[in-house]
């Protein structure tokens, strides 16, 4: 389990990544925290001529409050979100989800936008993202494009990441007042891949769930409050597509989807009515 | 409680000592097999392997590897042909086990190739260019299907894969089944797994000149029988096979046994190679293919009276030992041989044991060791007794067990359990772990409508193995041919320096239990030291210390044998001690105590020598000791337990030599919602006779219960309908880890053994025989179902829990926005398969070109090429065969296929069949199918169903990910089919991803 031979370019600055691509071109890797991509080029799945390592590129490495969202840089690890003070009034959601990202290890070293480069449909901040309705800022030599997080995700790992581009940042907005916002997560166990994830974010007229795991990226729907809870379920249940894999069977996965649903939106209706 | 102790006590036995060896583990100082330094100019190794579970080798072709950079050798099978011989194995069929594949593959991840390079990135990276060529046969990998007449061989001179197929029938079964008031029967699956160390397998190995032989440091674990097996392999006499070890292990759990076939291939390797050569197994190496527990097929039927009682047990087992029966397999099949009757009194048993091979890893040793497939099968049937004569399933354990007073009782099988207080074991578990209010919880949480169970467990834990049982496996006749095999040989050696300090040597090769520590407890107390005085090594070597063919770290030999010997071989010590200091004191040798460093005479008080002035004697003045004394004070000791006796012409087997008891209590609610089990409270209760250290014991109790938990609900070795192996991560194969094992609550009754000679029986299986069963039956009592299959996942309960999975309504108006459309799997019907079968996708896609135009495109070569997904060169080889290089990329992840394109069933323009395979570094991968064509809306409907196969790296680490890789590939096949079709140009970059999504109504 050792990597095919690679060239390391440490960028140090931003102009260094794209030095970086012009002379390795598509062969060329971004590397943040390394969390999922190390394991896949020892294991020889991926075999890139060149890792760019963007960690100490301090032109990256922010976190701020900007017009109304919590912006990431693309070096800004994951701990480094989780312990901000303010985390659970600026994006609740972001605060419940963390705990369930891996282990705390990972977390030190794993990226908030190298988990939504990496695009896994079962990972949690691709599904926060997209609950929420965040968005993507994708730089290249020419400039850069903004895409809403729904956008970006394009299936199984893969995303409207085009080559010469890399992820800049990622903009969660911030909580609305009188929003709720929910999450919960069944996995093989503590820290494992979601087997199905939700996020539901409820507003004073409507509920948004938002379900990871299931389909080949986070999928969201929305409802009035007044909707009929278990039919809407079961529909967005059948609709996800829910696959097999060898723990874990679709019929699983859409019982989850309607019961933890359920349960979770249960709460949710009930908390603001008290 | 009884705690009456064979052996006179001393200060230090007994008492819970802190660890000798964390020192050196905590601070980062351990010796383990990787870090020991190697020779300059050791070469590493990296083995090619199978990316097929069952096909032949046509040719394999070293010349481009061996041309890589740092590249200094590549073995195969026919320099292994040429240098060594099969291993032998334990049944007398015509079959082949080689250290290396020679003419078939018969799983996942065997050896086919050894690269031996200057460092091993280099040894990887020529992997790639060993060009071999196979021709796939069909696999068997179902045992039961394997085991029929229909199933592809595997040794083809056997003639089938039923190896050994042997009946047992001890006390009158069948008169006990005729007569039977009731019959109870459970047929049980016993899933493939394993114990899975941190530590991987090492090899170092030297090909010594001169005809010396072979050397090796590896971590190879025992038993020392294997160590013959490797020699008889290599063509070596065994003195000319030397095996070092060192000083730590980062767990061995049986596994490490194993290493001996690397042991061989490594040997070979280096002799290819002139150089010594290192070879580190990784952990995909090891999840595929380094060993694994027997999955078990077994039916079990009870002959019982109406309140319970056992009158006779039927046992059906089929172990399927994987694809070469690897020594000592079938021993799990044969380790519980004696003691199938259990914790219970029964006099009536019948057996039959079948051995049946299929394509997947050789099974091994694994901790446990037959245990937990044996007392799946024997405690789910109590349980299930309970159930269906509506008794209470204590009850039926209680009137069931072997009494108090029957000790020493001999089990019909052969068993000779010395000692035991199985009603009293019971007794202290209910009471310390308060059954009273897991019953009380159980009543509140069913009353409220929740799921809450309690599963007991009662098991007698076998230890020290005889030699002995594997050879009944053999009929009688086979056995009087062969020659008698029986007992249990453990060594040690103590010995005392000129200055009076104490080194001990054992043969045990700990995997970390710490053994030094408790061999110091038990000679420091025989010589009146302190535990720090006394330094033990267990860095055996055979070429210098004292071993036989039992020595090793296996069936919970340690605490029983081992330190029993070390105990042995100390007092051997004392006595000539003694008789050099009553000579001196002029007193008789029995009035010598060893205390405090000192040894004085109840004869006269006032006076006393010093250890060390003692010992030194012996060295320094050979001239002042007693006449007749032999200088030097080195005593070396080899036991054998009584009793343990080879099988009797009737098969009964004394298959241990001494036997603990367990009874577990385990109480679990099952969240309704999820199907995930909770463990509300575990208690297990140990007689594992005298305790020489009760902190180590309960470090292998919560060991043991750690790996019992994982079998019981998360781990699993799966394997594909074809064979591939699809749990090569531990984000795949899932062991408990801190979160998921709760603190069981412990409990210990010491009734000493008879047999050994500190009294001590072993301790480091049982949890793994309890507690799988243990928590089968707490979650087969919340859901009150009697087919409970481990591991029992979330998906797995729910499906037990079997609520409906409502179809979807047929009204597409139902709701707001639609998230996902065509192409899919219609709902219902062509779904993919769950759980490792080969993936069968099924889907429509609209596409805007009529069906002549579509299919005008797949009968046009330069027109296909651009069709196909990553495809470079795309040549024809006859009207429906086309050879294609391919490359697949999902993700950051791509793989170059050499891949085969064939076009069949033709019927122009409504369809055809469409396939195509290939092969590339990360394996293999097919896909064929049929494709339809009809019009629809002016352009054509597009139906496919495809059943897809992927083999080798990808399905082994890549499971999760298999079905929706599968989509991607087949939504980009068809879609750009349909453009090709309607005069679009075709190009494959990643923005043309998202138009595809649009089209396809997915992105937006």
């Amino acid at each position: 389990m050792k990597p095919c031979s690679f060239d390391y370019v440490r960028a140090d600055r931003v102009q260094d990544i794209f030095e970086a691509f012009e002379h390795y071109g598509q062969e060329a890797r971004i590397l943040a925290g390394g969390q999922s991509l190390m394991a896949m080029i020892n294991y020889r799945l991926a075999r890139p001529k060149a890792l760019i390592d963007i960690s100490r590129c301090a032109e990256l490495d922010y976190v701020q409050v900007r017009d109304g969202r919590l912006v990431v840089g693309a070096a800004v690890t994951q701990a480094k979100v989780q312990q901000r003070e303010a985390l659970a009034r600026e994006v609740p959601l972001l605060q419940l989800a963390f705990p369930y990202i891996s282990h705390f290890q990972i977390r030190s070293r794993g990226t908030v936008c190298g988990s939504i480069a990496h695009a896994d449909p079962s990972a949690e901040l691709p599904l926060c993202l997209t609950a929420l309705r965040g968005e993507v800022v994708l730089r290249s030599k020419s400039g850069r494009r903004t895409l809403a997080a729904d956008e970006f995700f394009t299936g199984m790992l893969m995303t409207a990441i085009e080559e010469g581009e890399f992820i800049e940042e990622v903009r969660f907005p911030l909580a609305v007042d009188g929003c709720r916002y929910r999450f919960d997560e069944v996995a093989m166990r503590r820290g494992d891949f979601a087997i199905v994830s939700l996020a539901v974010v409820a507003s004073a007229s409507e509920i948004a769930l938002t379900i990871g795991g299931v389909a080949d990226r986070p999928v969201t729907r929305r409802w009035p409050r007044s909707a009929d809870l278990p039919a809407v379920l079961a529909a967005f249940a059948w609709d996800l597509q829910a696959q097999s894999d060898p723990h874990v069977s679709a019929s699983y996965r859409r019982h989850l989807v309607r019961s933890l649903g359920q349960r979770l939106i249960t709460e949710v209706l009930d908390e603001t009515v008290s | 409680m009884s705690s009456e102790l064979v052996n006179e006590t001393g200060p230090h036995v007994g008492r819970r000592a802190a660890r000798i060896e964390d020192a050196a583990l905590l601070t980062g100082r351990g010796h383990y097999a990787d870090d020991v330094g190697v020779k300059p100019g050791t070469l590493q190794a990296a083995i090619l392997r199978a990316p097929y579970a069952h096909a032949e080798i046509v040719s394999v072709d070293t010349s481009a590897a061996e041309r890589q950079p740092g590249v200094r050798a590549v073995l195969t099978g026919a320099d292994v042909r040429q240098w060594a011989a099969p291993f032998p194995v334990g049944v007398q069929q015509p079959m082949e086990h080689w250290c290396i594949a020679i003419d078939k593959v018969r799983y996942v991840g065997e050896p086919v190739a050894v690269v031996i390079a200057e460092d091993r990135y280099l040894a990887e990276d020529a992997l790639d260019f060993v060009n071999v060529e196979y021709r796939q046969l069909p696999a068997a990998v179902d045992p039961e299907a394997a085991a029929g007449a229909q199933a592809p061989v595997l040794h083809a001179a056997v003639g089938s894969n039923v190896v050994s197929d042997r009946h047992f029938s001890y006390g009158d079964p069948d008169s006990a089944f005729e007569a039977a008031e009731r019959r109870v029967a459970l047929t049980i699956h016993y899933p493939r797994n394993s114990t899975t160390p941190i530590e991987g397998f090492v090899v170092v190995a030297e090909y010594l000149a001169g005809g010396e032989g072979y050397d090796v440091l590896s971590n190879f674990q025992g038993p020392f029988a294997i160590h013959t097996v490797v020699s008889r392999a290599l063509k070596v006499g065994s003195s000319r096979l030397r095996l070092r070890f060192v000083k730590d292990s980062g767990g061995s759990f049986g596994v490490k046994q194993a290493v001996s076939t690397y042991v061989a291939l490594l040997c070979l390797a280096a002799r290819k190679a002139g150089a010594p050569v290192k070879w580190v197994e990784d952990r995909y190496e090891h999840l595929m293919a380094s060993a694994a527990a027997p999955n078990r097929i077994t039916t079990i039927e009870a002959a019982v009276h109406a309140d319970g009682t056992l009158a006779a047990l039927r046992y059906d087992q089929m172990d399927d030992c994987g694809a070469y029966l690897r020594a000592p397999e079938p021993a799990t099949l044969y380790r519980m041989h004696g003691i199938l009757t259990g914790a219970y009194k029964v006099r009536n048993l019948s057996v039959r044991n079948r051995v049946v091979l299929t394509n997947k890893t050789p099974s091994a040793l694994v901790r446990g060791f037959g245990g937990p497939q044996m007392y799946f099968a024997l405690e789910r049937l109590m349980q299930r007794i309970a159930v269906e004569l509506d008794l209470d399933p204590l009850d039926v354990i209680r009137r069931n067990l072997i009494p108090p007073d029957a000790f020493p009782y001999r089990a019909p099988a052969g068993a000779l359990i010395g000692s035991g207080n199985y009603q009293e074991s019971l007794a202290l578990a209910i009471s310390r772990g308060k059954l009273d209010e897991l019953l009380q919880r159980r009543q509140a949480a069913r009353a409220e409508g929740r799921l809450y169970g309690i599963g007991y467990a009662a098991i007698v834990e076998p230890s020290i193995s005889n030699m002995g049982y594997i050879t009944t496996v053999m009929s009688a006749e086979a056995r009087a041919k062969a020659g008698p095999k029986n007992g249990a040989i453990a060594s040690a050696t103590v010995s005392v320096d000129p200055l009076g300090c104490v080194t001990v040597i054992i043969d045990s090769v700990p995997g970390g239990q710490g053994h030094r520590t408790a061999t110091a407890q038990v000679v420091a107390d025989v010589l009146g030291l302190a535990p720090d005085d006394i330094i033990v090594n267990t860095e055996l070597d055979t070429q210098k210390d004292a071993w036989s063919i039992a020595a090793g770290n296996y069936s919970s030999r340690f605490a029983g044998a081992v330190a029993g010997s070390a105990h042995l071989a100390a007092l051997r010590i004392r006595e000539k001690m003694a008789r050099i200091a009553a000579d001196t004191l002029r007193v008789s040798p029995d009035s010598i105590q060893f205390a405090d460093g000192k040894l004085h005479s109840c004869e006269a008080p006032d006076r006393a020598l010093r250890f060390h002035r003692v010992a030194g004697l012996t060295h320094w003045s050979p001239g002042s000791l007693p006449d007749g004394m032999q200088p030097g004070l080195r005593e070396t000791v080899f036991w054998s337990p009584p009793h343990a006796d080879a099988p009797d012409e009737k098969d009964v087997i004394n298959s241990s030599a001494a036997y603990g008891f367990i009874f577990d209590i385990c109480a679990v609610e099952v969240d309704r919602a999820t199907g995930q089990v909770r463990i509300d409270r575990y208690v297990t209760s140990h007689d594992a006779g005298r305790l020489l250290n009760p902190a180590l014991a309960e470090g292998q109790i919560r060991g043991g219960f750690a790996q019992g938990l994982g079998a019981a609900l998360l781990e699993e070795y799966r394997y594909g309908a074809d064979g591939s192996f699809l749990s090569g991560t531990l984000a795949d194969y899932l062991m408990p880890t801190a979160c998921e094992v709760p603190e069981p609550i412990i409990v210990h009754l010491e009734t000493p053994s008879p047999f050994t000679p500190l009294g001590a029986k072993g301790i480091g299986e049982g949890n793994n025989m309890s507690t799988p069963v243990c928590i089968a039956n707490a979650v087969a009592d919340a859901l009150g179902v009697a087919d409970v299959r481990l591991p029992l996942t979330p998906s797995r309960v729910h499906a037990l829990l079997a609520g409906p999975d409502p179809e979807p309504e047929s009204d597409p108006a139902r709701v707001q926005t639609p998230v996902v459309q065509a192409p899919s799997p219609a709902p219902g019907g062509g779904r993919a398969s769950a759980g490792g079968d080969s993936l069968h996708m099924a889907g429509t896609v609209q596409l805007a070109a009529a069906p002549e135009e579509v299919y005008a495109v797949l009968m046009d070569p330069d027109a296909l090429a651009s069709v196909i997904p990553g495809c470079h060169a795309l040549e024809r080889v006859d009207e429906q065969t086309y050879r294609a290089e391919v490359t697949i990329g999902i993700g950051v992840v791509k793989a170059r296929y050499q891949a085969q394109v064939t076009l069949s069933d033709l019927d122009p323009p409504h369809g055809l069949s469409l396939g195509g395979q290939g092969m590339s570094a990360l394996g293999s991968a097919q896909g064929s199918g049929r494709v339809r064509l009809e019009p629809q809306d002016g352009g054509t409907r597009l139906s496919y169903d495809y059943d897809v196969a992927v083999s080798g790296k990808v399905a082994a680490v890549g499971s999760r990910m298999l079905e929706g890789a599968a989509k991607i590939i087949l939504r980009q096949l068809f879609e750009r089919l349909g453009r090709k079709a309607s005069g679009e140009t075709v190009v494959a970059r990643v923005s043309w991803w998202r138009r595809v999504l649009a089209f396809l109504g997915i992105g937006r």
